[in-house]
């Protein structure tokens, strides 16, 4: 009811700090390059390239493909 | 403690993106498939002097599992990237709650990663797109792409620099300007790509294009309010002081 004219120092609680780059690092190199592995099989796969022989994976996520906005055969 | 905060991002991230590719999945299946599949019987009409090619994965598994797999994946590994660009951002940017670094690097990404590449190479249904130049429009894309992130990264280092200078306003317009004129040449320069065939229905081709696009302002919208959400009960992990203020203003 009255929770608008509570002080706003109780509703706004501190603004949390940077992260040290040397924290991230380690975490984003690993971590984006396996997203990236990912983001290569679903998006592009048996496409102009091929880490797979076939055309299994191109199939499968072909509609995925489709709507993402990949290009596709 | 730091490292640690990082990882518990990372998990968060890939966590919100799995949920916002469940929504998003929900758009690609009731929006985008109905387009995929007139596409379809539109290749199979013109192709009939072919022999048809071996199923390798069956329609109705394509438009469901298939879907499903591409677009989840799509989220989490989005999800666990933008996660640790937050990790970056936070703070960095400006003073921003968690909540609101969140929803601008989404929305940031949106743009940057998608809609930006989308204007000059759109998303093409099956039977648009000729298979002998798929090496080419695969590198336009991704060229695009990734000059589109760098392009936004530079424009975000260029803001922060001008700031001191120009105040924030007119240094994000700045910044945003140079972003634009930026893609304008990239849009210039870059070789156009149409491989409409002629007879091509026009409606199912927008009614396509439209749905790709409602796919990803649902992804990046959903993974920018879980995401908020969710790092914002990491940095501020107490309930007691909500409901603390709230017993107050009640007995007030």
């Amino acid at each position: 009811m009255a929770q608008h004219v509570a002080p706003p120092t109780a509703t706004t609680p501190a603004l949390p700090g940077k992260l040290p780059l040397k924290d991230i690092a380690p975490w984003a190199v690993f971590f984006g390059i396996l997203m990236l592995v990912l983001l290569y099989f679903v998006g592009a796969e048996q496409g102009a390239t091929a880490v797979v022989s076939g055309e299994d994976v191109h199939e499968w996520v072909h509609d995925a493909r489709h709507l993402l906005g990949f290009p596709c055969h | 403690m730091n490292s640690a905060t990082v990882r518990n991002l990372l998990v968060r991230g890939m966590l919100a993106g799995l949920a916002a590719g469940l929504l998003a999945l929900v758009v690609a299946y009731f929006l985008g498939e109905p387009y995929v599949d007139k596409a379809i019987g539109f290749e199979e009409s013109h192709a009939a002097a072919h022999e048809h090619e071996v199923e390798l994965v069956s329609r109705s598994l394509q438009s469901t599992a298939g879907l499903a797999t591409g677009v989840l994946i799509y989220g989490v590994a989005f999800g666990g990237i933008a996660a640790l660009a937050y990790c970056f951002a936070l703070g960095r940017v400006g003073r921003f709650s968690p909540r609101a670094t969140a929803l601008l690097l989404s929305g940031t990404a949106l743009l940057a990663v998608y809609v930006v590449p989308f204007l000059k190479y759109p998303a093409n249904p099956p039977a648009v797109g000729n298979g002998d130049t798929i090496g080419k429009r695969t590198t336009l894309y991704f060229l695009m792409m990734v000059l589109s992130v760098l392009l936004a990264v530079a424009a975000t280092i260029l803001g922060k620099r001008l700031a001191p200078k120009l105040g924030t306003w007119y240094a994000t317009v700045v910044a945003v300007a140079a972003f634009a004129v930026a893609i304008g040449l990239a849009y210039a320069f870059l070789p156009v790509i149409n491989e409409v065939p002629n007879d091509f229905p026009a409606t199912v081709l927008w009614r396509f294009r439209l749905s790709a696009l409602a796919i990803q302002v649902t992804l990046w919208g959903g993974f920018g309010l879980v995401f908020g959400e969710l790092a914002d009960r990491l940095f501020h992990p107490k309930p007691a002081t909500l409901s603390t203020g709230t017993a107050v203003a009640a007995s007030q």
